[in-house]
């Protein structure tokens, strides 16, 4: 079984994972991202406990140069 | 104790040294940046907010680069058209950098990138109910800056010109009224081109000045950065130790007393 997500805008399709196994999978270490799930901050103490669902929108964001 | 060392910037719960924070865009590497922010002495530096690149991950992390047990990191809400999308970003923000500082940004117009000051008040009120320290760039309008202040921002950033201009404090009138207006620090945010620009700013009583492109696009940056430091620090003293009235005829110097005949 699989799953589509918005991540950062784009479609993705993926096996049902936790937010956490997701961003490892994205070689993504979480304490350098912050995450919004359908528009809402998750928590990073929130990322092992918070399934993937269909149809889920995901922002994955850091730190950049900027002014 | 000298004035020099007891002469801090409180903004908000935080008490800092240095009056010159930093943004950390621009730079040609990390390398050039890290040595730039620290010869530029600042304490406080701005980093953006961006989605992560999720196709290519071979790109280096800027906090790779960042001694955040040295440094306050001051997230911007570069780019936000919207009070929405700055409160977002803010709230993003604080869950990546575990701190509640942000440099609010709401801007009106890609061409001019003004504040468009109706949604940073907005965007404002609900941010300070949300406990954030919130330093908003602004135009340098002394009835907005006293809003902000109502509304509870722990300083206000007037422009000194448009954003990455370099074009210098083009209304100083402005500035010195805001800073009678206000009782919040003053930091002159943009505008900055070098270095008598950001001596000029702290001259006329500023708090602090934060600059991004008139260090990291200057054909040294690395030089920059300091005389960007020797010049917050010299407009400081300057400031403190009070300068002479602007007179249109001469005083002499020398006494004129005891000339030969």
């Amino acid at each position: 079984m699989s799953l589509e997500i918005i991540v950062n805008g784009e479609s993705r399709t993926i096996p049902p994972l936790s937010v956490l196994d997701y961003l490892r999978s994205l070689e993504i270490d979480p304490s350098r991202v912050a995450v919004e799930l359908n528009l809402d901050i998750l928590p990073k103490g929130a990322y092992a406990t918070t399934r993937l669902n269909q149809g889920d929108r995901l922002e994955i964001v850091h730190f950049v140069g900027g002014g | 104790m000298s004035q020099q060392t007891s002469d801090k910037l409180v903004i908000g719960e935080r008490e800092f040294t240095s009056r010159l924070m930093v943004g950390t865009g621009k730079y040609a590497s990390m390398e050039q940046m890290v040595r730039a922010i620290e010869v530029s002495g600042a304490e406080v530096i701005t980093v953006a907010v961006r989605r992560v690149n999720i196709s290519d991950r071979s790109k280096e992390s800027l906090l790779d680069h960042i001694d955040l047990k040295k440094y306050t990191l001051l997230p911007n809400t570069a780019g936000c058209y919207t009070a929405d999308d700055a409160i977002r970003t803010c709230r993003l923000a604080r869950e990546a950098g575990l701190s509640d500082f942000v440099k609010l940004e709401v801007l009106g117009d890609e061409k001019t990138l003004f504040p468009d000051n109706e949604e940073l008040l907005k965007a404002a009120a609900v941010l300070v109910k949300e406990g954030f320290t919130v330093l908003p760039y602004t135009s340098d309008d002394p009835i907005v800056c006293k809003k902000l202040e109502d509304i509870g921002c722990a300083a206000v950033m007037p422009l000194g010109a448009p954003i990455g201009s370099g074009l210098g404090i083009r209304n100083p009138y402005n500035i010195r009224i805001i800073m009678d207006t206000v009782k919040v620090p003053v930091i002159v945010d943009a505008g900055v081109g070098t270095a008598s620009d950001a001596a000029i700013a702290m001259e006329l009583g500023c708090d602090g000045v934060l600059m991004n492109t008139g260090i990291a696009g200057a054909r040294d940056p690395i030089a920059m950065a300091e005389a960007m430091n020797l010049a917050v620090r010299a407009g400081r003293l300057a400031y403190l130790a009070g300068r002479i009235p602007k007179k249109l005829y001469a005083t002499a110097s020398s006494p004129i007393e005891g000339t030969i005949s």
